[in-house]
């Protein structure tokens, strides 16, 4: 694979994991029960932890020398290549974890999938955060289902929730140039056969928590390639970068 | 969620609170299950996760047993006199009267 096309794919996958781990950690210290704040948190610090791997790697492939902190912390909103999916606001706690379930439900297939990558690096980064990632799915699937089969309440928010980001699971699946080089080098999946995989395991999850899929099969999309992010980034990267911004080079 | 409605009695009413699990973590493989806290969940399954994740991620445990806290059978502190103060003044009860054989080891 082409060591830039490679280095964006790297960027994909960090980015993903770096996005959603911050829009998590706006959880700590609000959620609705001690314990899922804990739990929140705990979803977050794994998600951080693969950007690191995943960043990491990507200034190497790249190698001008750009670290993982340098990526997270200094790169401007059009620069970022994660999915719309995971910038989007927390909403209520519902809204959260139905985000959740949809991300986790890919991340397990993209990382199971990614264990047999022609790349080692990529295989072995893959490998450890599958691990994470089960977790994370068996965590957020219960909750989507408790609550939607829940009280009355429960079920109409996680159902507007779910109309909310439905438009947004597609662009994980719509192959541009860059899945389709990583796929064709081996050393990522078949993005097709992973919607299957995908939307066969969601509607069963969808039927136990009584929640209906909308039909509708519009997708929103610019993430993954940069061409347009949803408003709600650059605010989110407002928050994440001011101390690098405002006090270059500082560190723990 | 529910409204926290106090009652004449001082009591609140249906909170709406998960109910509160007890949680026991084996630290090791051949260790007894510990005690270490509590915490409230919807239901086992959920009891087990927040565990997990409360009590376990700093790499404490290998086992996790919950038991919800209503199902313990608990000695009442008043109790406490009639319980075990006649055991206080019982000490051949203790095997300190035995010299025991360097061979046997460490008891």
């Amino acid at each position: 694979m082409q060591q830039d096309a490679l280095f964006e794919y790297l960027l994909r996958l960090g980015d993903n994991t770096l996005v959603l781990g911050h829009r998590v950690s706006e959880w700590c210290g609000h959620a609705p029960a001690l314990e899922e704040d804990i739990a929140l948190a705990n979803v977050a610090l794994d998600l951080i932890g693969q950007t690191q791997l995943w960043l990491g790697l990507a200034g190497e492939v790249e190698g001008t020398g750009r670290s993982a902190d340098y990526l997270a912390m200094l790169r401007d909103v059009w620069d970022f290549r994660n999915v719309l999916l995971v910038e989007q606001p927390n909403g209520d706690f519902g809204q959260t974890i139905m985000r959740q379930f949809l991300f986790d439900l890919w991340h397990v297939l993209v990382l199971d999938a990614l264990q047999a990558s022609s790349n080692t690096q990529v295989a072995e980064i893959a490998e450890k955060a599958l691990k994470e990632a089960r977790y994370h799915l068996e965590r957020s699937s219960d909750t989507v289902i408790g609550l939607g089969d829940g009280t009355v309440e429960s079920h109409d928010r996680m159902q507007a929730a779910l109309d909310l980001l439905w438009p947004y699971i597609g662009e994980f699946f719509e192959p541009d140039a860059i899945d389709l080089a990583a796929q064709e080098n081996g050393v990522g999946p078949d993005l097709s056969r992973l919607e299957a995989a995908y939307r066969e395991q969601l509607d069963r999850v969808l039927k136990q928590a009584c929640l209906t899929a909308p039909t509708d099969f519009f997708a929103h999309k610019g993430g993954k390639t940069g061409f347009r992010h949803s408003e709600h980034l650059g605010h989110l990267l407002t928050q994440m970068q001011w101390l690098q911004r405002a006090y270059p080079g500082a560190s723990w | 969620m529910g409204i926290d409605t106090p009652t004449s009695d001082g009591n609140t009413a249906s909170r709406n609170e998960w109910p509160l699990w007890e949680i026991f973590i084996r630290g090791q493989h051949g260790l007894n299950h510990r005690h270490v806290g509590s915490l409230h969940a919807p239901d086992a399954e959920m009891a087990i996760k927040n565990a997990r994740d409360v009590y376990t991620r700093r790499n404490e445990g290998v086992s996790i047993w919950a038991v919800e806290a209503q199902h313990i059978a608990a000695s009442s502190p008043s109790d406490k006199g009639p319980l075990f103060e006649p055991a206080q003044s019982k000490v051949y009860r203790h095997p300190t009267f035995y010299d025991i054989p360097d061979e046997a080891g460490h008891m």
